[in-house]
């Protein structure tokens, strides 16, 4: 496969890679970093790509499995709590995203979701997939998919909610 | 009529029931300015949805780069093999003991052939006690 048809095939979907491992990893340059690997990983398996129905969804796969690893890995956690202190020094596109504070809200709330219903959450509500894609992505049933994403939901609707009530009730 | 709509289509989507077109009916909503009071509170997670999706991955597709890539990944590993590497040398260039270079019936000439010198180097020194004796007696011949 030359390089540009692979450039091609990754473009569509490298944005989508590249917030889910954010999602997971919070810190920019991790994901920046996780999602390089991911691309790389597939870069090399280049001669079997063909064969695969959906390299969306196996991307997406791949790059969930990376995040968990690196979240379980001694060396994820050590970084984490270093990233935790320079969340305010990311980019300059990325404050012009996050440019309102209640918005910030939700993305705190997101953070302490569950590693599970973060990514649904992320893969419906922010990348708008179908259950079946999020299912086949996450190697979950459709059911499953469902459920936990009700219950992300409600989550951050009750977090929403105890926020918005803050020093009324 | 459209209010009652948006809040079925809430009510239904913390259930996680509706579909991907019900949904954006219900990010159109939520984008506008005015939202009704009470609905106010779901703005944020609406926004918020739209606004990471947004994000873009600024870095390059790492092909080209892909060679350092491999290097820098393996460059633990050459590290590790050079230390591999330094160790075993170091092991087998042990400076060689005398058993390893003769046979066992070598040494055990060798041994005797110095024994043999042994005794009879003692044995000259054995001598050399007259020569004391000797020097002894003319030095006081000397001195007198």
């Amino acid at each position: 496969m030359h390089q540009s048809e692979f450039v091609n095939i990754v473009t569509p979907f490298k944005d989508k890679l590249f917030r889910m491992a954010k999602r997971l990893l919070v810190s920019t340059e991790e994901a920046e970093d996780a999602t390089q690997e991911v691309l790389l990983k597939l870069w090399t398996k280049q001669n079997v790509i063909g064969t695969y129905k959906n390299v969306e969804a196996f991307a997406m796969t791949m790059t969930k499995n990376f995040c968990l690893d690196r979240l379980k890995s001694k060396q994820a956690s050590n970084l984490k709590l270093v990233h935790s202190n320079y969340t305010d020094e990311n980019s300059s596109l990325q404050k012009q995203v996050e440019a309102s504070d209640s918005v910030i809200w939700v993305q705190k709330i997101m953070e302490d979701l569950p590693e599970q219903q973060k990514m649904v959450l992320q893969l419906r509500d922010v990348e708008q997939y179908d259950y079946d894609e999020i299912a086949e992505m996450l190697e979950m049933k459709p059911t499953a998919v469902r459920v936990a994403l009700s219950r992300a939901r409600k989550m951050v609707r009750e977090k929403l909610v105890e926020k918005h009530s803050y020093g009324i009730k | 009529m459209e209010l009652n709509n948006i809040e079925k289509l809430l009510e239904k989507y913390f259930e996680a029931k509706t579909s991907v077109t019900e949904e954006d009916t219900l990010h159109k909503y939520f984008s506008q300015e005015s939202v009704a009071p009470h609905l106010e509170q779901y703005k944020d997670m609406f926004q918020y949805f739209k606004s990471a999706k947004q994000e873009r991955f600024t870095k390059e597709v790492p092909i080209v780069s892909e060679v350092t890539a491999v290097r820098k990944k393996r460059f633990g590993w050459y590290s590790a093999a050079g230390a591999v590497a330094i160790c075993a040398g170091l092991y087998f260039n042990q400076p060689k003991t005398i058993e390893d270079q003769y046979s066992p019936e070598e040494i055990a000439a060798a041994q005797e052939a110095l024994a043999l010198l042994g005794t009879n180097f003692s044995k000259g020194s054995n001598q050399i006690s007259y020569l004391d004796e000797f020097e002894k007696n003319t030095t006081r011949f000397i001195h007198k």
